[in-house]
């Protein structure tokens, strides 16, 4: 049996070390696991998208439509942008940050309201957490990341430990209290 | 030790266990992060060369001088290196030495999708193809083995699914490879005429002795699965097709693909009632079963645009397609953007202010082709920008040179442009080029280079003096500007487009991300005052946005860069 996460967001928002994080806690957990990731161009400030696959074995690197069993989202667009890649049954975990992308930002287009609701009366399973706030509490808004990952390990499972561990492992020395404690509140959002 | 390795950080390991010494490469996604891995490893020596023809020709030269040398590239990267890999084929290697080119399939970062195995074949050079992380080691640390069986340089082809993405690998130690006595010998290292043509001999045999080993190295393998649909597959496409019709088909997964074996073929498809061959982008090993006479389908059912997947695999092969949930709304696209205090984006603005044609180039600043600067017209390739320019201006005349300009970074332009810009000097066109100088390659994820003053390891390193390079190559007008001063900008704009004579723009501040750049406090709107004409919307800074008829800055993006409230004819940003 193969988990796929699909984790998404804006370019600069912290989604490769929260893959990281995650490749990490499966390894540890015994399982095989495959990261893929997108750098360069699309960095800069575009949609952002990781993938992140464990299991016995893992052939592919990437996630097609209809297969994700979760879909991480940073920003409320992008978790209605990847819907598509989620399983049927499958749960979406969100940010409810809004970060309008430059066609809004102009007034060419508008940004679409009641994302979440539309998402739920289409029967997704979905977890929203005001995880900029919870950063800010943290100590940093650049927490976000780790805020959401503390929410969606309670969910998929495993060891607290092995979980902290592997965050202990991925971000810098200095900022290890601060990206627990940001663990810690996601992990209770 | 297991651990999840990069595809790109697993063929760094590759080398440190291999023991090589020498490496030498130009970042370029999506093989920059061999090269920064590799440098970690104090064993070996690591640089980051001009461009990838003097990258692969260090690699030559560290290879006769008896090291295992490497270099690494993006795709087009090879498209300049090709020059000294054609000959240095002839040459054959002393210390063993590999070439790593990464493909781009689906065009993630690049500005096109030649497919690099065309290479191997018209080199005549074995390339290998890993799929995933622990074979980018294992075949890493292979290809230095054959490159001295053979006497040949070897490619080791990635894609971007194999070199962005992390799978397990377990690490071993280092091999000290040594260094291979040196002797003098013509006849094998300089191509002259009367020397090559005997070598060209020995390639062919070369070449044929490459085909029986890749009937029964390991790197070519078949999996059995008693199926009879047969498929033929390497690199990442072969874990496509394994998640998507796992054991229900039968397998032949190569890892040599170039030059690929015969027999191994046709005794796969005498097992297979059908036979496929899934490979992203040309129909190169499908050609080659073809040619033996084999009957596969290929191109005919799969894509030659883009990448494969297990979702097109799935629904090729089995007719089987996931569901999948979308919303209603329509969702705006969220392109890539530069950045908040990018220094490019003033001269972009004075540049579409100017309406001039802007002959465009290959980096951040490439972006500036989008919404809502929309100032580029055209872009080719590395260096492309200065000489395309000249190019434009000598069809053109004047009416060409007094509305049209370059634009080029700072490493493209030590990358290739500056014999361009030798061009525009010595066969005179009235050109104006602006180089963007940030002091750093920037798309890449910030490596140094020749004008940045610090070499890959941050150490102090000479730095290019880009005025006084201009000077000497007889460039008289050269202006350096800040981009943050939008009228000095303009103003310099105007006079050298004006000029007589060619000239050089150096705009000159450095990219706002660097850890070293102080920025300024963020900047506000003052509500009362704005009156919502939406010119400082104009700039595309992601920082900005308009909300209830008024601009709003985002002080968490905002950077004080100020560009935003030199174009406010209100006074409302401060």
């Amino acid at each position: 049996m193969v988990k796929s996460v699909m984790i998404v967001g804006v370019g600069g928002q912290g989604t490769l070390l929260a893959s990281r994080i995650l490749g990490d806690a499966m390894m540890d957990q015994g399982y095989d696991v495959k990261v893929s990731e997108v750098h360069g161009m699309s960095q800069r400030g575009g949609s952002v998208v990781t993938y992140v696959r464990y299991g016995d074995k893992v052939y592919s690197p990437v996630i097609e439509t209809g297969e994700a069993d979760v879909v991480l989202a940073f920003e409320q667009l992008e978790a209605a942008r990847f819907l598509p890649y989620l399983k049927v049954g499958g749960t979406v975990i969100t940010s409810t940050q809004r970060i309008d992308p430059m066609p809004v930002v102009t007034g060419e287009k508008e940004y679409p309201q009641g994302i979440l609701e539309d998402m739920e009366k289409k029967g997704v399973d979905v977890l929203a957490v005001d995880a900029l706030e919870l950063a800010r509490q943290a100590g940093s808004q650049k927490a976000v990341n780790v805020v959401l990952m503390g929410a969606m390990a309670k969910r998929l499972g495993g060891d607290k430990e092995l979980w902290l561990s592997a965050v202990e492992r991925c971000v810098p020395q200095k900022f290890l209290e601060l990206n627990k404690k940001a663990f810690d509140l996601g992990w209770n959002a | 030790m297991k651990q999840l390795y990069l595809g790109n950080e697993a063929v760094a390991r590759g080398l440190y266990e291999a023991g090589v010494k020498v490496v030498s490469a130009y970042p370029g996604t999506p093989s920059t992060e061999i090269t920064e891995s590799a440098v970690k490893y104090p064993e070996i020596y690591c640089e980051w060369a001009p461009n990838e023809k003097v990258a692969t020709e260090t690699a030559c030269g560290a290879s006769i001088g008896g090291a295992r040398s490497f270099c690494a590239m993006k795709h087009v990267g090879l498209n300049v290196a090709a020059d000294p890999l054609f000959t240095m084929s002839y040459i054959g290697v002393n210390g063993g030495m590999v070439l790593a080119v990464a493909d781009d399939p689906g065009m993630h970062s690049s500005q096109n999708e030649q497919d690099s195995r065309n290479y191997a074949k018209a080199a005549k050079l074995p390339m290998l193809e890993p799929s995933d992380s622990r074979e980018c080691k294992e075949f890493t640390k292979l290809a230095y083995q054959l490159s001295e069986q053979f006497d040949t340089p070897v490619i080791l082809r990635l894609s971007t699914r194999v070199a962005h993405s992390r799978s397990i690998v377990e690490t071993e130690d280092r091999q000290e490879a040594g260094l291979k006595p040196y002797v003098k010998n013509p006849a094998k290292n300089v191509m002259l005429p009367a020397f090559a043509k005997p070598k060209h001999e020995k390639v062919e045999a070369r070449t044929q002795a490459l085909i029986a080993y890749g009937e029964t190295t390991e790197l070519n393998r078949i999996e059995d699965n008693g199926a009879k649909i047969g498929v033929i597959t390497s690199g990442v496409a072969y874990q496509y097709v394994k998640e998507a019709m796992g054991d229900k088909v039968n397998y032949c997964k190569l890892g040599l693909v170039w030059p690929l074996p015969e027999k191994l073929l046709l005794d796969f498809a005498a097992r297979c009632e059908t036979v496929y061959v899934a490979e992203e982008l040309d129909d190169f090993i499908e050609t080659h079963c073809k040619a033996l006479g084999m009957k596969v389908i290929g191109k005919d059912l799969f894509p030659r645009c883009g990448e494969l997947s297990q979702k097109i695999v799935r629904k090729l092969l089995s007719g089987e397609e996931a569901e999948s949930l979308s919303l209603e709304a329509a969702i705006p696209v969220r392109p890539p953007v530069m950045c908040c205090g990018c220094p490019h984006r003033g001269v972009f603005y004075a540049l579409k202010r100017a309406g001039v044609y802007v002959s465009g180039d290959i980096g951040c600043y490439t972006l500036g082709a989008s919404a809502p600067l929309g100032a580029m017209d055209s872009c080719i390739c590395m260096g492309a920008s200065v000489s395309a320019l000249h190019g434009y201006n000598k069809a053109r005349g004047a009416e060409g040179e007094k509305k049209s300009v370059a634009v080029i970074g700072d490493s493209t332009f030590a990358h290739s442009g500056i014999t361009s810009l030798i061009d525009i000097a010595y066969n005179r066109s009235n050109s104006v080029v602006i180089v963007l100088d940030n002091s750093i390659t920037g798309m890449t994820g910030h490596q140094q280079n020749p004008t940045t003053g610090f070499n890959i390891k941050g150490e102090p390193a000479t730095a290019v003096d880009l005025e006084a390079l201009c000077h000497a190559i007889g460039i008289r007008r050269v202006t350096v500007v800040d981009p943050y001063d939008l009228k000095q900008v303009m103003a310099v704009l105007k006079e050298e487009l004006a000029a007589e004579e060619p000239s050089v723009i150096i705009s000159r501040r450095p990219c706002a991300l660097l850890k070293y750049v102080k920025h300024n406090p963020p900047l506000s709107v003052a509500e009362d005052k704005c009156v919502g004409c939406k010119a400082c919307l104009g700039i595309g800074c992601p920082a900005i946005s308009y909300r209830d008829g008024k601009a709003v800055i985002d002080g968490t993006q905002c950077v004080g860069c100020g560009v935003c409230e030199s174009l406010c004819p209100k006074g409302a940003i401060g």
